[in-house]
């Protein structure tokens, strides 16, 4: 197309380039994670959360073992006293897929950003790996430094955890892999909802407030929640000792998975129909 | 993954608007708009506010999907577009941008996001004269600051289309100066500059052609210059204690007379001199004699002003 109006023979010569990939997408993506503080402050506080509280809960428990009944002691699961700190770290990193897409809403980046990538699928994907590695990181770091730090506390007072002990590794893995599926449900939610308070609310509910409220059920509807439930059957594979009827670990962390990959493709429809 | 190579374009690439439609709800913001907007131009995007400027820039982008109609840049759609910010730099709105990032870091992401090398991002600080302000966050910088950002943005993949969207909103009179010039240089190179605005004489003295829109609809697609011609009324205004004479002398040679403000006539069809010489010929004392120009402004609103009329008039019918 040569097409040339106006008074100064104008023409405008321009290097060859290549098309803007996935990679281009993802390097970007990664950019914007790192350099903006609130990534920073939100990582920090699940790492508080979880290494803090598990320690806090590994030394009392520790104390107090001496004093328990054999029937409690029978059931002394050293793995999960040091990782006591985990879900309330997760809500953090939760919160933070959740901010990586709402803040765009709320400041209007969203704009800016669509019209860099405008493949909103492509936009989306590359957000995820962002999200997925970055809380897979920092879930893996909180895991395993909660249960060392836990298993010294508990060490002279109780029976502690190794890592050569069965199911401990898979355990410790697992909590880096249940972290990125809710920072990935996080962000599915965030892209969902647009807004960090609904989000928010959501979160908390699904892995809070309504396995909370299925407690309160008769036994036999309580189970089945407690074994379907995404984010309880998700949390097998963090657990040494599980419940009776419960999914096994990988089956449960698959289910989230499925569970969460349904959230972010509901969502890149919709971020793909809606106007920015 | 295989990177695949973009297609040259050489020459200037076209915004073409077809048919262009957006409803919401049972609101029509654009109005089946249709036109080009050519490189090597300033074209001027012109209405009053929510006559649906930003809408049209939102559609051309992708950022809004169209009711009906479709809009292309280069004969491609914006979403289609292999590397967007190589093709079309937009500044459509200064603020849309992260508070606590800084504005270096701002442009890294921009320009990782479509291939453009890294030195880029210093590179525009430069041009917009925001170097100093590098590292500082978004959040703190004024509205004409925002602006310039906004703009370097726009230019990081030095781009053949460019898109401002009310511009100068924000900016001081010397960053106003400035970005008439860079307009006016980004045209002269042979690029396609769209620039929308809801002031008419800041269009005038910045576009070559203007594309007017009231109500979603196109009012006017042409020329600066005969934009300005066909829209600025000039007339005579007189004063005498001799109207009636002068009057029916005045039609006679074949002036339109109407009357004007206490004891004065507004004469079109003849020049002041021809007046004056027409007065003293039949023995008639002037009192005033003075050429009138209406405001390209005025010129503008009467335009936009019959758009609305017109719409309500055709509800009713």
């Amino acid at each position: 197309m040569t097409t040339t109006i106006g008074i100064s023979e104008p023409t405008v010569t321009r290097p060859r380039y290549r098309a803007a990939s996935f990679a281009d997408a993802l390097h970007s993506e990664w950019t914007k994670a790192r350099t903006v503080p609130s990534t920073r402050w939100t990582l920090i506080a699940a790492a508080v959360l979880g290494i803090g509280l598990g320690a806090l809960v590994s030394a009392l428990a520790a104390r107090h073992y001496a004093q328990e009944s054999l029937s409690t002691r029978a059931l002394w699961d050293p793995t999960s006293i040091s990782g006591a700190g985990g879900e309330l770290a997760q809500l953090a990193i939760g919160v933070l897929g959740i901010m990586i897409i709402t803040s765009e809403y709320s400041t209007g980046a969203i704009r800016t950003s669509l019209t860099a990538v405008p493949r909103r699928g492509r936009f989306l994907a590359a957000k995820a790996l962002v999200i997925a590695g970055l809380t897979f990181a920092v879930s893996e770091i909180i895991a395993f430094a909660a249960f060392f730090i836990g298993q010294a506390l508990i060490s002279g007072h109780a029976p502690t955890a190794s890592l050569g002990q069965p199911d401990v590794l898979r355990a410790l893995v697992g909590g880096g892999l249940y972290g990125a599926l809710i920072g990935l449900l996080g962000l599915g939610l965030g892209a969902l909802l647009r807004h960090a308070s609904a989000a928010i609310a959501v979160l908390v509910a699904l892995v809070f407030i309504l396995p909370a409220i299925a407690a309160a059920l008769p036994a036999s509807i309580e189970h089945n929640v407690e074994k379907f439930w995404p984010t309880q059957a998700g949390q097998q594979v963090t657990v040494v000792v599980r419940g009776a009827d419960s999914l096994s670990p990988w089956a449960g962390i698959g289910y989230l998975c499925l569970f969460a990959a349904i959230v972010l493709a509901a969502s890149v429809v919709l971020l793909n129909r809606r106007d920015a | 993954m295989p990177r695949k190579s973009a297609q040259l374009s050489s020459g200037g690439q076209k915004i073409e608007a077809r048919a262009l439609t957006k409803a919401y709800g049972a609101t029509l913001a654009v109005d089946d708009l249709s036109f080009d907007v050519n490189p090597g131009l300033v074209t001027g995007f012109i209405g009053p506010n929510g006559a649906g400027k930003t809408t049209t820039m939102r559609l051309i982008l992708g950022l809004d999907s169209p009711t009906r109609g479709q809009v292309t840049v280069g004969g491609q759609r914006y979403r289609d577009l292999p590397a967007p910010m190589r093709e079309v730099g937009a500044l459509i709105d200064a603020k849309a941008v992260h508070p606590s990032r800084s504005a270096y870091h701002h442009l890294l992401s921009l320009a990782q996001s479509n291939g453009i090398p890294s030195r880029r991002a210093a590179d525009v600080l430069g041009l917009v004269g925001l170097e100093s302000a590098a590292g500082r966050r978004v959040g703190g910088f004024s509205l004409g600051m925002s602006q310039r950002l906004g703009i370097a943005a726009a230019l990081l993949g030095d781009p053949p289309v460019l898109m401002f969207d009310e511009p100068v909103n924000g900016l001081d009179p010397e960053g106003i100066v400035w970005i008439r010039q860079l307009m006016r240089s980004l045209a002269a190179e042979g690029r396609t500059v769209f620039v929308s605005s809801h002031l008419m004489n800041e269009m005038a003295v910045t576009a070559d052609h203007l594309i007017v829109i009231g109500q979603g609809k196109l009012l006017r697609d042409e020329g600066v210059t005969a934009f300005v011609e066909s829209n600025t009324r000039h007339w005579v205004l007189v004063r005498s204690a001799q109207l009636d004479k002068l009057s029916a002398e005045l039609s006679k040679a074949g002036a339109q007379v109407r009357p004007g403000t206490d004891d004065s006539i507004e004469v079109a069809g003849l020049d002041s001199r021809a007046i004056g010489e027409l007065a003293a010929a039949n023995g008639l004392t002037l009192h005033e004699l003075a050429t009138q120009h209406a405001s390209l402004e005025n010129a503008f609103m009467d335009l936009t002003h019959d758009s609305v009329d017109y719409r309500a008039s055709g509800v009713a019918a």
